[in-house]
């Protein structure tokens, strides 16, 4: 019994331990320098591997959803086919219109990858598996994620195409507007921690109550801030069914509609780790991050635990993108500035007034009472109001 | 350590210096406001090797996240981005030359007067958590302050954005969002 708990200690540390065991052949001055460089590169591997594993499931899984087959010609069920798009994407031709403004052109894709990457340095992957643990870490990634959107603009507008330059535009007001929400619907997490470390959010929510955990997401107000910061992120990501800055029916393919070969595949790319980014942040703030779901699976290495998470959250992503339709921009905008934020606003209210009514179970009810009569009365309200009918144009008749 | 001074200290500040005169010095207008972002960036790395995190991550949310987009935006929504035809110096470069030397005096004249007499010892250690204890305990005022003035502007901007007329016959018949 003795050596089987070592054994899966050992392995729920196996990649610390195997850092600690590399960094041993370097000089002791130089060996913090080697296990960042170590973590790093591990970053910069598992993301596009897991991104190249997605680029699969996800044509597979719209493929099942939509009545085809999707892939199947390169390896078997066609699971070889990321390795063919990325030859095919190194080898295609780079095509840099005439009159784009060259400079810019090329930076946008590389400042966009370089920002998205920058957002898992404070991503807890796993126990003891951060790259830094940083005081403020959760404003660390709202500020770097903040930055992708310019990124965005530049390649928008360095194309000069009114189709680039209409989806930037449309995607900077999608991610501004959404980046409020999901701002005040992760800060109920803070809140209660009482730090924005996200190593002490995730260690908040390590306890169990017999074998169920301590997740955010068990709460009335981490319940409703989860799925708060689950619509904004996908507005974010520019996800379906928020994916109106490249609509393809109406904008060819949005701000990167100029692109080609590789720098299209960075961008792909971009939007992709952007997503998985996301998504951990969602699992580390409410879904317990490396946490176990039950007690007695606490064996389970915990970054196992969070790749599980991470693959379940794309496949919920993938499975939204094959069944909802593209909102309409007014809809979209309504929607964040009418329902999400009046709702991520009165969370912040439910959340302290949990901190303030003490144990017991009256603030469950309260605090779920609160939630409900809202979204309710929100609902009826704005549902009165929207006059489904023809569209009504102010300046285009 | 050149003069003193680090290397990384250094590098930033090239950056920072670089990108506030290609703002001041490129002649397409969202080129300078893309050269105005790189000097943010410096800035916030500046913030952050003092120990800042605070500071640091703040000026990246605020003025690359939200500061630079308005500026593009604006420059997009008034006068459009090409090269401009009009000579870039104008007949007031001499003014502005003057308005320029006067508060760079100023701006030295007092960074020279609050330089402390002595070296400073280690730098003090302050945690996001002090910040955000100061913020609601004795600096709760100027905060609330700053809440309204800011939620004044929003409602003004919702006022100046609404449509003019509201008739509410048409509405209904109309139909539709807005």
């Amino acid at each position: 019994m003795k050596i089987s708990s070592a054994f899966w200690t050992n392995l729920d540390q196996v990649f610390v331990l195997l850092q600690h065991w590399i960094e041993g052949f370097f000089p002791q001055w130089l060996q913090p320098a080697i296990g960042t460089v170590l973590a790093v590169v591990a970053i910069v591997a598992a993301f596009p591997g897991i991104f190249a594993l997605t680029t699969v499931l996800e044509r597979k899984g719209l493929g099942r959803i939509q009545n085809r087959l999707g892939p199947n010609r390169v390896g078997p069920l066609g699971i070889l086919q990321p390795i063919a798009d990325g030859i095919k994407s190194l080898t295609k031709e780079d095509i840099v219109p005439l009159t784009a403004d060259a400079a810019v052109h090329f930076l946008a894709p590389v400042v966009l990858v370089i920002a998205v990457f920058l957002g898992f340095a404070v991503l807890p992957v796993g126990r003891n598996m951060v790259l830094v643990n940083l005081d403020a870490g959760l404003l660390f990634f709202f500020a770097i994620g903040a930055s992708t959107e310019l990124s965005i603009f530049m390649a928008g507008w360095s194309s000069r195409n009114k189709y680039s330059l209409l989806g930037a535009m449309r995607a900077v007001a999608q991610m501004i507007s959404y980046e409020v929400p999901l701002l005040l619907s992760s800060v109920v997490a803070v809140m209660i921690t009482g730090s924005l470390s996200t190593v002490k959010i995730v260690e908040a929510q390590s306890g169990f109550t017999g074998i169920l955990p301590h997740w955010y997401v068990f709460t009335p107000w981490g319940f409703a801030g989860f799925v708060l910061f689950v619509i904004a992120a996908l507005a974010e990501t520019n996800r379906s069914p928020f994916d109106l800055p490249e609509g393809e029916s109406e904008l060819v393919a949005g701000y990167f509609t100029e692109y080609s070969g590789f720098k299209f595949a960075l961008f792909f790319l971009g939007e992709y780790l952007a997503m998985f980014s996301i998504a951990g942040f969602a699992i580390t703030l409410f879904l317990g991050g490396w946490g176990a779901p039950l007690s007695i699976l606490g064996f389970i290495p915990s970054w196992a635990w969070f790749f599980a998470k991470l693959l379940a959250g794309i496949l919920f992503f993938i499975w939204l993108r094959g069944t909802l339709p593209r909102l309409r921009q007014d809809q979209l905008m309504n929607f964040a500035w009418k329902f999400m934020l009046p709702m991520s606003l009165l969370n912040l209210l439910v959340a302290g007034a949990w901190r303030f009514l003490g144990d017991g179970w009256s603030r469950w009810v309260v605090c779920s009472a609160v939630l409900l009569v809202a979204y309710v009365l929100l609902g009826r309200v704005l549902m009165h109001h929207q006059h489904l009918g023809a569209r009504s144009y102010r300046y285009a008749e | 350590m050149i003069f003193g001074l680090s290397i990384i200290f250094i590098l930033t500040s090239i950056l920072t210096v670089a990108g506030a005169l290609a703002a001041a010095l490129l002649k397409n207008l969202v080129h300078c406001a893309l050269s105005l972002t790189v000097t943010f960036a410096g800035l916030a790395l500046l913030y952050l090797q003092l120990d800042a995190q605070f500071a640091g991550f703040s000026q990246i949310l605020v003025y690359i996240g939200a500061v630079a987009i308005l500026v593009v935006f604006a420059i997009l929504l008034t006068r459009g981005s090409g090269i401009p035809e009009y000579r870039n110096f104008s007949t007031s470069w001499f003014a502005g030359l003057a308005i320029a030397a006067g508060i760079f005096a100023l701006l030295a004249w007092a960074v020279l007067k609050s330089l402390p007499t002595s070296v400073a010892s280690a730098a003090p250690q302050v945690t996001v958590q002090q910040i955000g204890l100061a913020l609601m305990s004795s600096y709760v005022l100027p905060l609330e302050i700053v809440a309204v003035l800011l939620t004044v502007a929003l409602i003004g901007a919702v006022i100046v954005a609404m449509p003019e007329s509201r008739d509410p016959k048409s509405n209904s018949t109309q139909g539709g969002a807005e």
